[in-house]
């Protein structure tokens, strides 16, 4: 069984053949992983027990005549701050380093329901926060394609397992970047679906109005696969939407002639790059598949930036102040009164980047700045929203870059926090306005590292996304 | 914006949070670096413009609640298993001192 060239046809099909059983093939996933593991610490810690229980409930199915779900016995692996029911959940926090959540979040529970087998979690930044991986508690991920290179964060881990093949899809989190940045620097897909797409319940708040759960896979198909089966309304979340899901995987057949794509003057001007060259030859490509692409304008884009750094960090302060050491595993053991506790807790088990944002937030929300700050923001992300709505009044899809850069070196950026915020630029925009986005992999720069394209589209329409992305796909094959 | 290291101990109280003199020098430089970028949002005009807290769509007013049925909790033992400190059903705390 060649693990890493696994898609969820593939495992379907085999398991029907009966060619292996779901338990093979979960023991095979799991030894495969383990050995690869040391390579690029994707993984924080595997869950055997529960990937084998999963797997011989698949079995009894498909022995029982039943249909065995859409997903039956595809090897999956989780984000860290995705919460699993008796299987360590540490958001790459050494305050929840000991952390065993009592309940599942709806993503994983509709996903194992639907068959998937859960291989372990993936490593990623403290609550996050980052966007190389590099702010895990446990030490970085290396990118599988580059071992001195970041896989990009925060969800580093779950594009590295993808890209090493130790999952055949993986679940990350996005609040400003975090799935379609990794998937770019890994060389995989990424998917940020519409806000409200998939439930919340279980994804550990970072910045509640910007937070998304969405699938990492090795092919368009699977990503939309994935997302089907774990998106609509969940009465645990209030946010999440009641619009009808489409079957997206079955509505991907590599026609997108006259569709519109617009590509936005203030995204390409400076980017002169190997990725610029790579952007616009894949808008090549586009034309010649017949689409009529035309330049739009986003004029809102350079006030992102300090935007969602503000709104992101203001929300993160709030929710983080339920670590406090009361309820959550970890207390620090210096301290006579409640609040000595709840400060030395908190100082000793944060790392520097969440306490750099939680600084930030609470400045911005304090008394004497909330407006100045806070509410600007507010009002600055509604006219970044309003400029997407303004654009999907023209084209059907809008063409971006992912990252300005590739993956760059372990330990480039860290000692600069500006730089790394400044270079999360064409990912916060669609991330502040709530629309669907993803990265799909568009090329290799000389240096032999990946590059993704981004696509994004109005809200809710997923379906012209993916089969956008699905048509380049099949021109690279 | 400059933040002085007052503002960052101020602030680092309102945020419970304890830091040692080094980062609090850290700290200072880099959100006064920060707050510098963020002043560029002074330059667009954002009158007359509805703040954004959430992300909205078209849907019914009462689209996002659910009917007021009692489901069962999470339950006692589940609730205090992660906590540091668990003591005859309760989160125990060291005493509490008014700041």
């Amino acid at each position: 069984m060649d693990i890493p060239s696994l898609t969820i046809d593939a495992v379907r099909e085999g398991l029907l053949a009966r060619r292996f059983s779901a338990a093979d093939l979960a023991a095979e996933a799991l030894r495969f992983a383990e050995a690869e593991n040391p390579r690029t610490a994707a993984y924080l810690h595997f869950s055997p027990e529960r990937a084998l229980a999963t797997a011989r409930r698949v079995d009894q199915r498909i022995a029982g005549g039943e249909e065995p779900g859409p997903l039956a016995g595809v090897p999956m692996a989780v984000k860290d701050v995705i919460v699993t029911q008796g299987v360590r959940t540490t958001c790459g926090s050494k305050l929840l380093a000991e952390y065993i959540p009592p309940y599942d979040a709806t993503a994983v529970e509709r996903l194992e329901e639907a068959g998937a087998v859960l291989i372990g979690k993936t490593n990623c930044d403290e609550f996050a926060m980052g966007s190389s991986n590099e702010n895990s508690a446990f030490g970085p991920v290396r990118n599988p394609l580059a071992p001195d290179r970041v896989p990009g964060g925060s969800s580093g881990g779950s594009a590295a397992a993808v890209a090493q093949g130790t999952a055949v899809f993986a679940l990350g989190s996005d609040t400003g970047g975090s799935i379609r940045q990794p998937a770019s620097f890994c060389g995989v897909v990424g998917v940020t679906p519409t806000y409200g797409r998939v439930s919340r319940y279980g994804l550990t708040a970072f910045a509640s109005s910007l937070d998304h759960i969405g699938p990492f896979a090795r092919s368009v198909k699977d990503a939309a696969t994935v997302l089907r089966v774990m998106a609509g309304r969940d009465l645990r979340d209030s946010t999440s939407a009641e619009a009808p899901v489409p079957d997206y995987s079955a509505l991907l057949d590599g026609k997108v002639k006259g569709l519109k794509l617009g590509l936005p003057r203030e995204y390409l001007k400076e980017l002169t790059s190997e990725t610029g060259a790579l952007i616009h030859a894949a808008v090549d490509v586009y034309r010649s598949l017949g689409c009529e692409v035309r330049e739009i304008s986003l004029p809102a884009t350079e006030y992102a930036i300090a935007c969602y750094y503000i709104i992101a960090t203001a929300e993160a302060s709030s929710n983080l102040a339920r670590y406090d050491g009361v309820r959550y595993t970890f207390r620090s053991k210096q301290g006579e009164t409640l609040s000595d506790m709840y400060r030395n807790t908190r100082g000793e088990g944060f790392g520097a980047e969440c306490k750099r944002r939680i600084m930030l937030g609470t400045y911005v929300l304090s008394a004497g700045y909330y407006d100045a700050y806070y509410l600007k923001a507010q009002k600055v992300r509604a006219l970044i929203a309003r400029d997407f709505a303004r654009a999907f009044q023209e084209v059907d899809a809008i063409v971006a870059p992912v990252s300005p850069f590739p993956a760059f070196r372990l330990g480039e950026k860290v000692d600069d926090p500006i730089a790394m915020y400044l270079s999360d630029i064409y990912t916060i925009t669609g991330s502040l306005a709530g629309i669907p986005c993803m990265s799909v992999p568009c090329g290799i720069t000389a240096g032999g590292l990946p590059v993704g394209m981004q696509l994004l589209t109005g809200h809710f329409a997923e379906t012209t996304m993916f089969r956008l992305a699905d048509a380049f796909e099949r021109t690279r094959i | 914006m400059k933040i002085t290291e007052t503002e960052v101990r101020y602030v680092a109280g309102l945020a419970n949070l304890e830091l040692s003199d080094a980062e609090v020098v850290k700290l200072q430089a880099d959100l006064s670096g920060i707050l510098e970028h963020m002043d560029k949002l002074k330059e667009i005009d954002t009158e007359g413009v509805e703040p954004m807290a959430q992300v909205l769509f078209d849907a019914g007013e009462t689209a996002t609640l659910r009917a007021d049925i009692v489901e069962p909790p999470l339950g006692n033992q589940p609730a205090l298993a992660n906590a540091p400190q668990p003591g005859a059903g309760y989160f125990k705390v060291p005493r509490v001192i008014e700041r």
